[in-house]
């Protein structure tokens, strides 16, 4: 017979086809979720948005793949998560900051806080939320120098919606819309709710992001802010709205507490996370030593999220619990 | 009935074949009968070299209790014994046969007669009929378990969740007489009282067509019921949970809550076999996968080699780099397409090197997709982090026992990672360290 048989066939495990939605394109996903923000912070603060983003993603990513050709380890840049730790870097910070200091905190992101850990999936805390206190306790002044939106006319500078409510400058503040819309002194990528808002729900409808952590977090803020304004005979309807849309609230809730890595694994362990961080993050504000309290938070609740992923151990098919023999 | 439904995912369906009519292959030079087609103690051949046997005669049997016969699917001349290593990693013994092509029917064969339990089950053990749905357990045992009193459901599995495989829907657009037939005698003879053709909401035509034909005779015991089309509702305890909302854990068996429950293939020849008394020996397969010419079809002998059944689909297209017997979440890579052809096979499926690639593995990002997928909501990282470390007990706390090895947490893995196959081997520690 002249028939051609084949022999030598791949044999691997089952199964054999498997969802084109691999960790880049995940990555990427949330690339896209930041756009609509990083497009009202061009129009808010300028050209250096542009540069300053470009500066992170580029020394992440160069950090990354040097610690990877040092250490002789396989290339991983590849997976865009490098690029998206510059990215919310980049967001996380002062638009106005200078380069070098930038860059410092992308070194700390992805080599002391991602790569010593053992890189993608290893490490503990979220590395850009890291960064961002590192230069915060660092280099203080630079952090707090808060360019001027350009609807401020007159001036060069200016203060945080969360600084001058710490003032006692309730007069001075910006009104809810302004800061919905996100014509309000800031970090670079956090100003605008509106836009972060469509990213987060596009995040959610695509389902890279579950909405348990958001919804948990902002809505913690929500309430808190409007017992304690409640009871202090404050407007509570405003103020607790004021505290959604100020600082990192939605920054952090939508894109830096919902970091698989370092965040609970099972649904109840996601609810614990949100309402944590929401209550962190009111605890500074309201009582703490600085007017914002988003990254301590989410930093703290990740040191918790492995405790808090032993307490879940969900109930599984069978109706038997996990210890049950 | 309020549906509950298990976690599942969506897979690409795949279904290239579904409107493709089954096509009779004509009888290949030779075929390769293997002697263990069952789970259980393989077949002693009885038959030797020079021997002519006739379509339907017996050539291998064992006393043991789990095993099913095996018949000729063909009239021809035995070549002598062949061994050969099998999928599994152990050693099959193959009856080689050179066909004469005449098909001559073997004299014994007659359509059966059973009066009551013992007679059906032993006319069932006569067939060599095992599960054709993929498990091949061998089916009188099944049809007759020890509580046979308390079962009163028939749930006949149709789900054909695995992508590319259209043979069941064909089964059931073509031979739907037989399974209503198979399904009657069933209930008849073990004592069931109502049944469920539970079948994947993608095939509305055969949902129909048995709907219409269920009506037409009158039955009103057995209804279809419609699943959703995700994977993988046809896996047996998922069924067992969609239709009866009963929750049946690893090591039962469906008896233990009251249900027959058998693929819709098996149930069909069961019909067939006591409409014409011919035995199993051949079987009907989806023949896809992008390095096969013409997709489709085919009812091959059982024993065919698996080059003549790609041949007949007009051979291959491009370089096979993996073929499948059976489906790709499920199915399994064999090394060579000289292998036969055997009771359970569903679907042979050629890939070419392009849809071969093994996809590289990388870190765990936590995501919890695995956990999403679950249908048993395990945590398939959580056990991949304690499979890693071989710690038998927090792989036993974790249920690695529950795993049926569906594959839908390395199906939805966006690192990459092995997690099902991880669970088998797991599941191996755990019974390496004697944990119960």
């Amino acid at each position: 017979m002249d028939k051609k048989t084949y022999n030598n066939l791949l044999v691997s495990s089952a199964p054999h086809i498997v969802t084109n939605m691999d960790t880049t394109r995940i990555m990427m996903m949330v690339l896209i979720g930041l756009a609509p923000s990083f497009l009202v912070s061009i129009y808010v603060f300028g050209a250096r948005v542009i540069s300053l983003t470009l500066v992170c993603a580029v020394a992440s990513v160069f950090f990354e793949w040097a610690w990877n050709k040092l250490m002789h380890k396989k290339q991983t840049i590849g997976d865009l998560s490098a690029v998206l730790t510059g990215v919310l870097i980049a967001f996380n910070v002062p638009s106005g900051l200078p380069y070098w200091i930038a860059i410092v905190g992308c070194f700390v992101a992805v080599i002391v806080i991602k790569q010593l850990f053992g890189g993608i999936g290893k490490n503990v805390a979220n590395p850009a939320i890291t960064a961002r206190i590192v230069l915060f306790i660092s280099f203080a002044t630079e952090m707090t120098t808060w360019p001027a939106p350009r609807m401020a006319a007159d001036a060069t500078s200016t203060a945080t919606p969360l600084g001058v409510l710490a003032e006692g400058n309730a007069a001075e503040l910006p009104t809810n819309m302004e800061m919905f819309l996100g014509y309000i002194g800031g970090s670079m990528g956090e100003v605008s709710a509106i836009a972060l808002l469509i990213g987060g729900l596009f995040l959610i409808w695509k389902k890279i992001i579950s909405p348990i952590i958001p919804a948990c977090f902002i809505g913690t803020v929500f309430v808190f802010a409007a017992i304690y304004y409640g009871a202090t005979g404050g407007d509570a309807l405003h103020m607790a709205i004021f505290h959604v849309l100020a600082g990192g609230v939605m920054l952090g809730a939508f894109f830096m507490a919902t970091d698989y890595v370092t965040t609970p694994l099972l649904p109840g362990g996601k609810v614990v996370f949100g309402i944590g961080c929401g209550l962190i993050t009111m605890m500074i504000r309201l009582w703490g030593q600085y007017p914002e309290g988003v990254s301590f938070s989410i930093l703290i609740m990740n040191c918790l999220t492995p405790l808090i992923d032993s307490f879940f151990q969900k109930r599984m098919y069978g109706g038997a619990k996990k210890n049950e023999k | 009935m309020s549906q509950k439904h298990l976690h599942s995912i969506h897979v690409s369906h795949y279904k290239h074949t579904a409107g493709c009519a089954t096509e009779v292959m004509p009888i290949p030079d030779v075929v390769k009968i293997s002697m263990s087609q069952h789970i259980g103690a393989p077949c002693k051949p009885l038959v030797q070299k020079g021997d002519y046997v006739k379509v339907g005669q017996l050539i291998g049997d064992t006393d043991a209790f789990v095993s099913a016969p095996i018949h000729s699917s063909v009239s021809g001349t035995v070549k002598g014994l062949e061994e050969q290593r099998s999928a599994m990693g152990g050693t099959d013994t193959l009856v080689v046969i050179e066909t004469d092509k005449k098909q001559e029917v073997y004299e014994g064969i007659t359509i059966p007669e059973a009066n009551d339990l013992p007679e059906f089950i032993k006319a069932i053990r006569a067939s060599g009929l095992v599960g054709l749905g993929g498990a091949s357990f061998p089916t009188h045992i099944k049809f007759n378990p020890k509580n046979i009193d308390e079962v009163h459901t028939l749930i006949v599995n149709a789900a054909e969740c695995e992508p590319f495989i259209t043979s069941d829907h064909r089964l059931m657009l073509e031979d739907a007489e037989d399974l209503i037939a198979g399904c009657q005698l069933l209930m008849k003879f073990i004592g069931l009282d109502e049944g469920y053709i539970g079948i994947e909401e993608n095939k509305p035509d055969a949902i129909e067509h048995l709907d219409k034909l269920i009506a037409s005779k009158g039955i009103t015991n057995l209804k279809t019921f419609k699943l959703q089309a995700r994977y993988p509702k046809g896996a047996e305890r998922v069924l067992l949970y969609e239709i009866t909302g009963k929750t049946m854990n690893a090591g039962e068996i469906p008896a233990q809550h009251g249900v027959i429950l058998s693929n819709v293939t098996t149930i069909a020849f069961v019909g067939q076999y006591f409409r014409t008394g011919m035995p199993l020996i051949q079987k009907r397969m989806t023949v896809d996968g992008d390095a096969v010419a013409t997709p489709k079809n085919v009812m091959a002998p059982i024993g065919t080699q698996i080059c003549d059944v790609i041949e007949f689909c007009g051979g291959y297209k491009e370089e096979p780099k993996k073929i499948l017997m059976g489906g790709p979440m499920m199915g399994r890579a064999i090394f060579s397409d000289e292998m036969p052809i055997v009771k359970n096979n569903n679907a042979i499926l050629a890939f070419s090197k392009a849809q071969s690639l093994v996809k590289e593995e990388t870190g765990c990002i936590n995501c919890g997709r695995c956990h999403q997928a679950c249908p048993f909501g395990l945590i398939p990282t959580a056990l991949a982090k304690a499979y890693e470390a071989r710690d038998a007990q927090a792989l036993s706390d974790l249920k690695v026992m529950q795993c049926m090895e569906c594959g839908s947490c390395s199906y939805i893995c966006p690192a990459r990672r092995p997690l099902g196959f991880m669970n088998k081997l797991g599941k191996a520690v755990v019974k390496e360290a004697g944990i119960k």
